[in-house]
């Protein structure tokens, strides 16, 4: 099996190749039948590997495979490996689990469009580059499916590229993620330089061996703001949301599940580095919980359903930020894969829902489908129990993990345990106003012109009033109800209770130095406490939305639908003062970069036009010059020598 | 009498006669237009150089001078004949022949 990791990435990326040169003629569905079962096909290589790795005592779990080596210069020397270990083999399995099953969503999602077989190319090779980020054995071959989940990204963002807005939200993530990529390689060759390898084995050896706290700290925070760009943190969160431009199956595999934990698992691939950085976790721990807060805020007041669940997308990374600073490593790991997989059901049922309503994507214009869509609502209220952490929902245990990491931390712990909780309370309120507005309610508002009136900032008006919403194919309810059933029970992978902590025994030959947990008591109550308060924010935003209690001004804020103006402010920065340096530097290119260019070459011509006047095709006067130079010559030789 | 004339035909005679006959073939060089007529001033300037390489070679007792020679012979009739070819050429392509008709090369 050990021979075959290979092949995990590799399928996909056949896929992708098959499916650029045969996708048309395939069609529809084949096309999307072809690339479902490419990444079927990871997915059961990866879950057979992971039973090879599960009959080994615990510290040969390790399968390194070197295919053959890909740039030897000098002594530096990459190779193409694998490295399938038990965090590698974790990220693949929920990669291509849930991969495969937003693929098999998509064939119903996409039907009907020109470019149905063209998305099923990029989702491909999406799956491909992200199996080669996770399954890399060193920082380039990372890099490799960095970059291609990044270019994937970009295509899939602006996949309906004739609308200008969903082609400059395609390149907004493309630039944002350029800036954390420069961390990334500065990062690289700080640990090359550092280590003399960029192997993941070796750097772990290297960092054993002794390193200076400096240089940790300088190797963390540049793949830290790699990790901020690719997990979209502050301060370059601001792609996300804009992002679910894209088809909402891309906006539920790459910017929910998958892509967007590349940045978390990178920094557990790196966590012996982080062992050693000391102030620099504080980093990442405060910025975490910041986005997490200002994430939490903004989506209390978005109206568009698919940007709610960015926010949240956003904030539930940065709780897992705030887990790795703390040092709780499988605690990040643990709610990123419950995150994969109620978010991924959250994006799916919520695009189920838009589906239904015709492409309207506005919540305002929602309410009561519970009555028209039984298996969506149903699905999406056990993603909306298991994110807001109502136990026994998976969402619950690995919130908890982290806010109890947190809590050990002293007292700026326990301060950050309360914003954590204050965020989770956020989390519950935003996702029940979500809940209400579109599956309970009142009244059905598409059909209602007053809900029309109230919604001024709506431009065009998709809906007829007498719309039908009715349930999507079972290609779309077949992923809903296999996500909902893990979203519901995933958190018994490592339940906070002694030999039940089924993920945290088996990623520990990854985690060089384990987290100590919290007394069982000490858990029970901060446990509880988090449960109160998400059961409370639920209360008040169902009171809020369902009930018309309290004034919803309050919460929909204007400063929180713009995010705190953080994307405003970048705006006018980069359009105002930043513009301005650019075209400054841009003059300065012109004028005297260039004007030295031309420069030189006007020179040579002016001269050329003097010379050249003197090539005047006659051959009699070529041969003056010539007699004439013989003459002078011969004067000069009979003069100088006294001949 | 015969005695003295063979004394006086010394190299300088050669010599004064090879510069005759390559200022004649110079100065023909500049001042015909006919490329026929030009190329025999060409001739007459190699030949002269040639004369020249001759008398010193008798002077001197060294037989280099005359090596030299057939090099020179050689190179001439190549020259006169990718010479003779272009003249051929122009000839087909327009009237007559005037070298400074021909300017198409000017820079």
């Amino acid at each position: 099996m050990a021979d075959l990791i290979w092949l995990i990435p590799a399928l996909p990326v056949a896929g992708f190749v098959l499916l650029m040169l045969l996708g048309r003629r395939m069609g529809e569905p084949g096309a999307g039948w072809v690339a479902t079962l490419t990444v079927g096909g990871s997915f059961v290589l990866s879950v057979a590997t992971f039973f090879d790795l599960l009959s080994l005592p615990a510290d040969d779990r390790s399968f390194h495979q070197v295919l053959f080596t890909w740039l030897p210069a000098g002594n530096f020397s990459v190779d193409v490996g694998f490295l399938a270990d038990p965090l590698s083999i974790t990220m693949a399995l929920f990669v291509t689990g849930i991969g495969a099953l937003i693929h098999l969503y998509s064939i119903g999602y996409m039907a009907g469009d020109e470019h149905f077989s063209k998305f099923f190319v990029y989702l491909n090779l999406f799956v491909g580059s992200m199996l080669l980020l996770v399954l890399g054995d060193n920082l380039l071959v990372t890099f490799l499916g960095w970059e291609g989940v990044g270019l994937c990204s970009y295509l899939l963002i602006s996949f309906w590229f004739s609308d200008p807005a969903n082609a400059s939200a395609g390149k907004k993530a493309f630039v944002a993620n350029r800036v954390g990529d420069v961390g990334f390689l500065l990062g690289t060759f700080l640990v090359w330089m550092t280590f003399g390898s960029i192997n993941y084995l070796d750097i772990n050896e290297g960092v054993h061996a002794g390193i200076a706290s400096v240089t940790a700290i300088a190797i963390v925070l540049l793949f830290f703001l790699g990790a901020t760009g690719k997990s979209a943190q502050i301060p370059l969160f601001t792609w996300l949301p804009d992002a679910m431009a894209g088809p909402t199956p891309v906006s539920a595999l790459i910017h929910a599940a998958t892509m967007v934990t590349s940045g978390v698992f990178l920094l557990t691939r790196l966590n012996a580095v982080l062992h050693e950085a000391g102030w620099a976790n504080d980093v990442i721990a405060w910025v975490g919980l910041t986005t997490a807060l200002v994430a939490a805020l903004a989506a209390l007041a978005q109206n568009d359903i698919k940007k709610v669940l960015a926010y949240s997308t956003v904030s539930q990374l940065g709780y897992m930020f705030l887990a790795i600073g703390s040092g709780a490593f499988v605690a990040a790991v643990f709610h990123m894969i419950t995150h994969a997989f109620f978010k991924a059901l959250l994006f799916l049922g919520s695009g189920s829902v838009i589906v239904a309503m015709g492409h309207e994507q506005d919540m305002r214009l929602y309410g009561r489908l519970r009555k028209y869509l039984p298996v969506t609502s149903i699905t999406f209220m056990v993603g909306w129990l298991a994110i807001s952490g109502i136990p026994p929902f998976s969402g619950f245990w690995s919130k908890d993990e982290i806010l109890g990491a947190a809590w050990q931390n002293g007292t700026v712990g326990q301060i950050q345990w309360g914003i954590g909780v204050f965020v989770a309370i956020l989390t519950a309120f935003y996702m029940t106003r979500l809940v209400v507005l579109t599956f309970f309610g009142d009244r059905e508002k598409w059909r209602d012109q007053s809900a029309y009136d109230e919604v001024p900032d709506l431009h065009h008006r998709h809906l007829d009033p007498s719309h039908e919403p009715h349930e999507p194919s079972w290609l779309m309810l077949f992923p809903l109800v296999v996500l909902a059933v893990f979203a519901a029970l995933d958190g018994v992978i490592n339940l906070p209770i002694a030999n039940l902590e089924f993920l945290g025994e088996w990623l520990e030959p990854v985690i060089v130095h384990e987290h100590e947990a919290l007394p069982g008591s000490t858990v029970a109550i901060l446990a509880t406490l988090a449960a109160i308060g998400a059961a409370g924010g639920i209360a008040a935003a169902w009171a809020m939305y369902q009930h018309h209690k309290g004034s919803k001004e309050l919460v929909e804020q204007p400063a929180f639908q713009h995010a705190l103006y953080i994307d405003d402010a970048y705006t006018a920065l980069v359009g105002g003062p930043g513009e301005a340096a650019a075209s400054g530097l841009a003059t300065f290119d012109r004028e005297v970069i260039d004007g030295a260019v031309n420069g030189v070459g006007w020179l040579a011509r002016a001269t050329g036009r003097i010379v050249r006047t003197y090539q005047n095709g006659f051959l009699r006067s070529y041969a003056l010059a010539l007699a004439g130079g013989a003459v002078v010559l011969l004067l000069f030789v009979v003069i100088r020598m006294g001949v | 009498m015969l005695a003295q004339l063979e004394l006086a035909l010394t190299p300088t005679w050669y010599l004064v006669l090879a510069a005759m006959i390559f200022a004649i073939g110079a100065v023909g060089l500049l001042v015909r237009r006919n490329p026929l007529v030009m190329f025999m001033c060409v001739e007459l300037m190699l030949n002269a150089v040639t004369l020249t390489f001759v008398a010193f070679s008798r002077a001197l007792d060294d037989v280099g001078g005359q090596v030299f020679v057939f090099f020179v012979l050689v190179v001439a009739a190549a020259e006169v004949v990718v010479g003779l070819a272009l003249v051929v050429a122009i000839m087909r392509r327009r009237q007559g022949a005037d070298a400074d008709d021909l300017s198409l090369m000017r820079g």
